[in-house]
C-alpha cells in the first residue's frame, strides 16, 4: 500500500497528516514536492492543509496550476483515492476535481474550534469506519471554508448523495445555528461522482489521539487502511 | 555632503551629549548615513541604554540554562538532547499606528528570533493590553491586532496556544502587543550570532529590501503625540508566506554545516544585525550595498541600512560553501546574495556604487553604546485597604455574574478561536486554561507555556507586582502539572526620563529578580519597551512575563475543567482574604487604592511543589490556580470550562465572607479529586494548608445559601466580548 502527500511551500498541516497516516496505514507517505512533475503510482494521494502559495489570491487558486497538479488529476481519473483537507479541499475545488467553491467564512474571521459533523454516508473507503448518521467531533481551522455551489449543483450533489459530512449540533441538528461558516446545506465535506475523491474542511488528522483533540478522526484513516488492504488483496 | 545641523541630530533622536560622543568616536563629523546608523543603534530599543544597568541584576543562570539573555532568544535544556528556545518581544508602537501589520510583524519578528537559533517554532503566545472599551479606538485596535496575530501565525502554521488580554484606560493611547514564540532544537545544533573568521562571506537571504520601516526603532523609542498617525510609513508590512519559506529554508540549511553565524534582521534591519554579529565576534565587515536584493530602485545607502523590511536574515558562511546555501534558498525561491566579507579591521565599511558610504568603528557603536543611570523615585507603598460594610454585596452570585461579564474577566474565546491552536498536532492543553501544554513530538514530554502580569498590582506596588507576575506564571505552569524552568520578561513602561516611571521599572525588576532567585526560575531572554506614553499619560507598569515548564509525561497534565460529577473540590493554600487591588474592589466597588496581595515565595514554592506532586501521582482530575477575582471566580471558571455545576460551602470562619469569596491571596489552587483524604493527609504532612470546600455536579453553582444556573453565568461570560465587538459605537 503506497500513499503520497503533496507538499506545497506553504503547506503547514503536512506533519499532522503524516503522523495520522503512519499511525493507521503503518507506512510513511511519499512526500512529493509541488515543483515535481512526476508522481509514482500510489493508492492514495493526500492534499494537506495550509496556505499552499500564501493564498493571498483565492485559497488554492495558484496551487490548482502548480506543476504537480496535472499528475494528481491524471491519477484521479484513473480512480486513485484522493483526500483533500482544508487547503486540500480548496485546491480540489479550484482544479475542478470537486464542484463548487470555498468562500470566506460568513463571519469574515478565521475559525479554530472543535465542531460536530454528521456522517452522511459510510459506503466509501474514507468513511466505512463510521456509522451513517454518526455525530463526530473534530477541529476546524480555516478562514475560507464557506462552501458555495449554485442551486443546480447543490441539487445534483444531494440527489447523488455526494455530501460526506455536514456541520451540525451536538445532537445532530443541521440548522443555521450550527452552520459554522455559512456553507450551503451545511456542507463540510463532499465526494466526486465516483466516490474516490473526498474534500473536507475539518481536520480528521488532528483528532486521532486521546488528549490531543480526541479520536473521532481516527476511523477515517483506519477505514482507508482497511479499504486499501481489501482492494489490494 | 550635507552638514549635520543640531536640527538633524535632534530629528535622529540623539541628545547633544550623545552627538558629542559620536564626534569623539568618529574623530570627525559623521555623514548622514553614519548618523542614521548611530541613531538606530543607540535608540532605546536597540541599546537598552536606560534599562541595561538594572537588567544586569536579574538572575540568568541555572544548571538547565544553555544560553541566557544577549542572544536572539534564551535556550533551556529539556532533556534527551533537546532544548526549548524562547523569547517574548513587544511590538507596541507599530501596533497602535497600524494594528494589523504591527501585530503581524511582531509575530514574524519573534518567530525569526527563535528559528534563527536553530529551533523549529512550536508555539506562539501573546500578551495584549488595550485601552478602555469605551475609547473610540479600542474596538478597531482589538480587531486589527487579533486579526494580524492570527493572519501571520495561522499562515506560517505555528499554533497560537494562549495569552492574556486586559483593558485599561491607561493604554488608550499606547496599546501593548507582546508576542512570544517557543521553539524546539537539538542541543548540539544551536546557532549563535557571533561572526568569526576574517575572509568569511556575509550572506543575505530572504525577502528583498524596500523602503518600509525606516527608523522604526527610533519611533519605538519616543513618546507619542498628536502627529503619531504620520508615522504610519515606519510600520513594516509582513509576508507570512515568505517567512514560512524562510523557516523551512533556514532549518534545511542548518542541517548542513555551512553556517558560522546567523542573525535575523529585526529592528534597525541590516545595520543592527551586521553590527551585533561583528561586535560579538570581534571582527570587521565590508559590505557592498549594490549586492543587496532591492525591491525598488534608487534607494540610498541610508535607506538600505535603516530599512526594516521583514523576513530577512544575515549569515556568515565559510568561503567556498556559498553554493550549498544558495541551492537551498533557490529551492525555496528566496533571495540569496553574498553582500560582503568579514575583515580583521574592527570597522564596518559600507560601499555603494564604488564609493564608501559609511566607515564606522564597530565596538564603540554596538557594545559601548550609552548606558544611563537614570534618576528614580521609589513608588511609595500604599496602605492596606480597610474593610468596611459599605462594600458587602447583597448577593454574591449576582456580583459574580457581574464580574464574569466584565471586560477584564469575561471569556477570551472570541480572540483565541481566531488563532489556529491545533496545527502541528501536538496541542494537549488548549487556550483558556492556566497554561498551554504542547507535546514534544516523538516523546511523552509536555512543554507548558504561559504569559502573565497583573498591571494594577504593579502600579500599586511595582516590587510586589513584579514578584507576583513571576509567581503567577510559576503557578500557571505548576497547575497543569509541569515543572517551571525559566522566564522571558517583556518590560513595558512609560518614559524612563521621568523618575517616577524609572522607579516603577526599578521596583519591578527588583521584584522579578527576587522571585526568580527564590523559585530557581531564571530570566533567559527579554525585551524592554519604554516611552509608552501619550501626552504625558503613561501606561500602567506592565512587566509581562512569559514562562515555560516541562513535564515528563504530557498524559498526566490536567486542565481547569471539572472531569465529572460528585468529585470533591479542595482549596490548597491559605485564604486570609486580601481584598486590596482585587477585581471585586475594582469592578464592583470602583475602588482602586490599597496595597496588592503580597507573595510569600517560600509558601508559593511549598504549595506549588505539593500540587505538582499530586498531579504527577494522578491524584487530581482538574486544577486551577487562583488569581484575578479570587475563589469564587476561580470556581466559576472551572464550572464554565466543563458545564458541570458545583456546590460550595461557606466555611469562611472568622474571615468576612466578601474577603473569603473575592480576596486575591496568592499561592492558592483549586483542585478536584476522587482521593480527598489522601490529599489532605499529604498536604498536612507538607505543612500545606488545605480545605475541602465543596463538590462538583448539577446544573447550578451554589454558594452559601445562593444558587445560579450555569447557563446564566455562561451567557454573560461568553457574551461580553463578541457582543462588544459587533456593536458599532
Amino acid at each position: 500500500m503506497k500513499s503520497a502527500i503533496i507538499i506545497f511551500p506553504g503547506s503547514n498541516r503536512e506533519r499532522d497528516m503524516v503522523m495520522a497516516l503512519e499511525a493507521s496505514l503503518g507506512t510513511l507517505p511519499l512526500e512529493i514536492w509541488h515543483a515535481d512533475t512526476d508522481l509514482p503510482k500510489v493508492d492514495l494521494i493526500v492534499l494537506p492543509g495550509g496556505f499552499s502559495y500564501g493564498d493571498y489570491l483565492r485559497s488554492g487558486a495558484m496551487a490548482a496550476y502548480s506543476p504537480i497538479i496535472n499528475e494528481v488529476k491524471n491519477q484521479a481519473k484513473k480512480g486513485v483515492y484522493i483526500l483533500g483537507v482544508c487547503n486540500g479541499f480548496q485546491i480540489l475545488t479550484e482544479t475542478g476535481l470537486l464542484p463548487g467553491a470555498l468562500m470566506r467564512n460568513s463571519n469574515l474571521k478565521f475559525i479554530c474550534k472543535d465542531v460536530h459533523l454528521k456522517v452522511e454516508r459510510n459506503d466509501t473507503i474514507f468513511a466505512e469506519g463510521y456509522k451513517s448518521n454518526d455525530i463526530i467531533r473534530i477541529p476546524v481551522a480555516h478562514h475560507d471554508g464557506n462552501y458555495f455551489a449554485d442551486d443546480d449543483t447543490l441539487r445534483m450533489l444531494e440527489d447523488e448523495a455526494r455530501i460526506g459530512f455536514r456541520y451540525c449540533g451536538p445532537e445532530g441538528e443541521i440548522d443555521v445555528v450550527n452552520n459554522l461558516n455559512g456553507s450551503c446545506n451545511n456542507i463540510a465535506g463532499l465526494y466526486n461522482d465516483r466516490g474516490n475523491i473526498l474534500g473536507m474542511m475539518p481536520h480528521p488528522e488532528n483528532a486521532v489521539e486521546n488528549m490531543l483533540g480526541g479520536t473521532d478522526g481516527k476511523p477515517m484513516f483506519d477505514s482507508i487502511h482497511t479499504g486499501l488492504v481489501r482492494l489490494l488483496g | 555632503m550635507s552638514k549635520i545641523t543640531a536640527k538633524i541630530v535632534a530629528e535622529h533622536g540623539l541628545s547633544e551629549e550623545e552627538y558629542q560622543r559620536v564626534l569623539d568616536i568618529m574623530g570627525r563629523e559623521p555623514n548622514l548615513t553614519e548618523l542614521g546608523v548611530f541613531s538606530v543603534m543607540w535608540s532605546e530599543h536597540c541599546s537598552y541604554k536606560s534599562s541595561k544597568k538594572w537588567l544586569k541584576t536579574l538572575p540568568t543562570s541555572a544548571p538547565w540554562v544553555i544560553c541566557g539573555p544577549g542572544e536572539n532568544a534564551g535556550v533551556v535544556d529539556i532533556g534527551d538532547g533537546q532544548a526549548a528556545i524562547f523569547k517574548m518581544e513587544s511590538h507596541n508602537h507599530p501596533s497602535y499606528i497600524e494594528p494589523y501589520q504591527g501585530a503581524a510583524t511582531g509575530v514574524g519578528g519573534i518567530l525569526r528570533d527563535v528559528f534563527t537559533m536553530g529551533a523549529r517554532p512550536i508555539a506562539n503566545m501573546n500578551a495584549l493590553r488595550f485601552g478602555s472599551p469605551d475609547h473610540p479606538k479600542t474596538k478597531h485596535l482589538v480587531s486589527g491586532v487579533v486579526a494580524g496575530i492570527g493572519g501571520y501565525g495561522n499562515c506560517i502554521g505555528v499554533p497560537t496556544v494562549g495569552g492574556e488580554t486586559n483593558f485599561d484606560s491607561s493604554y488608550d493611547g499606547n496599546i501593548l502587543v507582546n508576542a512570544m514564540t517557543v521553539g524546539l532544537a537539538n542541543t548540539n545544533k544551536i546557532f549563535y550570532s557571533a561572526a568569526t573568521g576574517a575572509g568569511n562571506s556575509v550572506v543575505y537571504v530572504g525577502s528583498k529590501t524596500g523602503r518600509d520601516g525606516i527608523h522604526g526603532a527610533t519611533m519605538a523609542s519616543t513618546e507619542f503625540n498628536e502627529d503619531s498617525e504620520e508615522k504610519r510609513p515606519t510600520v513594516q508590512v509582513g509576508d507570512p508566506f515568505t517567512e514560512k519559506l524562510l523557516v523551512e529554508a533556514c532549518l534545511e540549511l542548518m542541517a548542513t554545516d555551512v553556517i558560522v553565524a546567523i542573525q535575523d534582521m529585526g529592528a534597525a534591519g541590516l545595520t543592527s544585525s551586521a553590527f551585533e554579529m561583528a561586535s560579538k565576534g570581534g571582527v570587521g565587515v565590508e559590505m557592498d550595498l549594490d549586492k543587496v536584493p532591492a525591491r525598488e530602485s534608487g534607494m540610498s545607502a541610508y535607506e538600505f541600512l535603516l530599512s526594516e523590511s521583514q523576513e530577512r536574515m544575515l549569515m556568515v558562511i565559510e568561503p567556498g560553501k556559498e553554493h550549498i546555501a544558495q541551492a537551498i534558498m533557490e529551492k525555496w525561491e528566496l533571495d540569496f546574495a553574498v553582500v560582503g566579507q568579514l575583515t580583521d579591521t574592527g570597522r564596518m565599511v559600507i560601499k555603494m556604487n564604488g564609493k564608501i558610504e559609511a566607515d564606522l568603528p564597530i565596538d564603540p557603536l554596538a557594545s559601548a553604546s550609552p548606558e544611563y543611570d537614570r534618576p528614580w523615585i521609589k513608588t511609595e507603598p500604599q496602605e492596606d485597604f480597610s474593610l468596611n460594610e459599605n462594600i458587602f454585596p447583597d448577593s454574591y452570585l449576582e456580583t459574580l455574574k457581574q464580574i464574569l461579564g466584565s471586560p477584564n474577566m469575561c471569556s477570551r474565546r472570541w480572540i483565541w478561536e481566531q488563532y489556529d491552536h491545533t496545527v502541528m498536532g501536538n496541542t494537549v492543553q488548549r487556550p483558556g486554561g492556566d497554561a498551554a501544554v504542547i507535546r514534544v513530538q516523538g516523546t511523552l514530554k509536555g512543554l507548558a507555556i504561559t504569559t502573565d502580569c497583573t498591571p494594577r498590582y504593579c502600579y500599586a506596588d511595582p516590587y510586589e507586582g513584579g514578584k507576583q507576575a513571576v509567581a503567577e506564571t510559576w503557578r500557571n505552569i505548576t497547575a497543569v502539572g509541569a515543572k517551571p524552568l525559566a522566564i522571558t520578561d517583556n518590560m513595558n513602561f512609560g518614559n524612563p526620563e521621568n523618575p517616577k516611571i524609572m522607579g516603577q521599572f526599578v521596583g519591578a525588576i527588583k521584584g522579578i529578580g527576587e522571585a526568580c532567585v527564590e523559585l530557581d526560575y531564571p530570566v533567559v531572554s527579554g525585551n524592554v519597551s519604554l516611552y509608552n506614553e501619550t501626552a504625558g499619560n503613561a501606561i500602567l507598569p506592565t512587566p509581562a512575563i512569559g514562562a515555560i515548564g516541562i513535564m515528563p509525561d504530557y498524559r498526566k497534565s490536567v486542565g481547569v475543567a471539572f472531569q465529572g460529577e460528585g468529585e470533591d473540590i479542595l482549596l490548597i493554600g491559605e485564604t486570609l482574604g486580601h481584598l486590596g487591588q482585587s477585581i471585586f474592589l475594582r469592578e464592583i466597588s470602583k475602588i482602586e487604592h490599597g496595597a496588592p496581595p503580597k507573595v510569600d515565595l517560600v509558601i508559593e514554592r511549598r504549595n506549588g511543589d505539593c500540587v505538582r506532586s499530586l498531579i504527577g501521582d494522578n491524584l487530581l482530575t482538574a486544577c486551577h490556580d487562583l488569581s484575578d477575582g479570587g475563589l469564587l471566580v476561580g470556581i466559576a471558571e472551572m464550572v464554565l470550562a466543563s458545564n458541570i455545576g458545583a456546590k460550595i460551602n461557606d466555611i469562611s470562619g472568622k474571615t468576612a465572607l466578601v474577603c473569603w469569596a473575592y480576596g486575591e491571596d496568592q499561592a492558592r489552587y483549586l483542585v478536584t479529586t476522587k482521593h480527598a483524604d489522601q490529599i489532605i493527609k499529604r498536604c498536612k504532612s507538607l505543612s500545606v494548608k488545605v480545605l475541602k470546600i465543596g463538590i462538583t455536579g448539577g446544573a447550578d453553582l451554589s454558594f452559601a445559601d445562593e444558587s445560579i444556573a450555569v447557563t446564566k453565568l455562561k451567557e454573560v461570560y461568553e457574551g461580553w466580548l463578541p457582543d462588544y465587538m459587533v456593536t458599532i459605537n
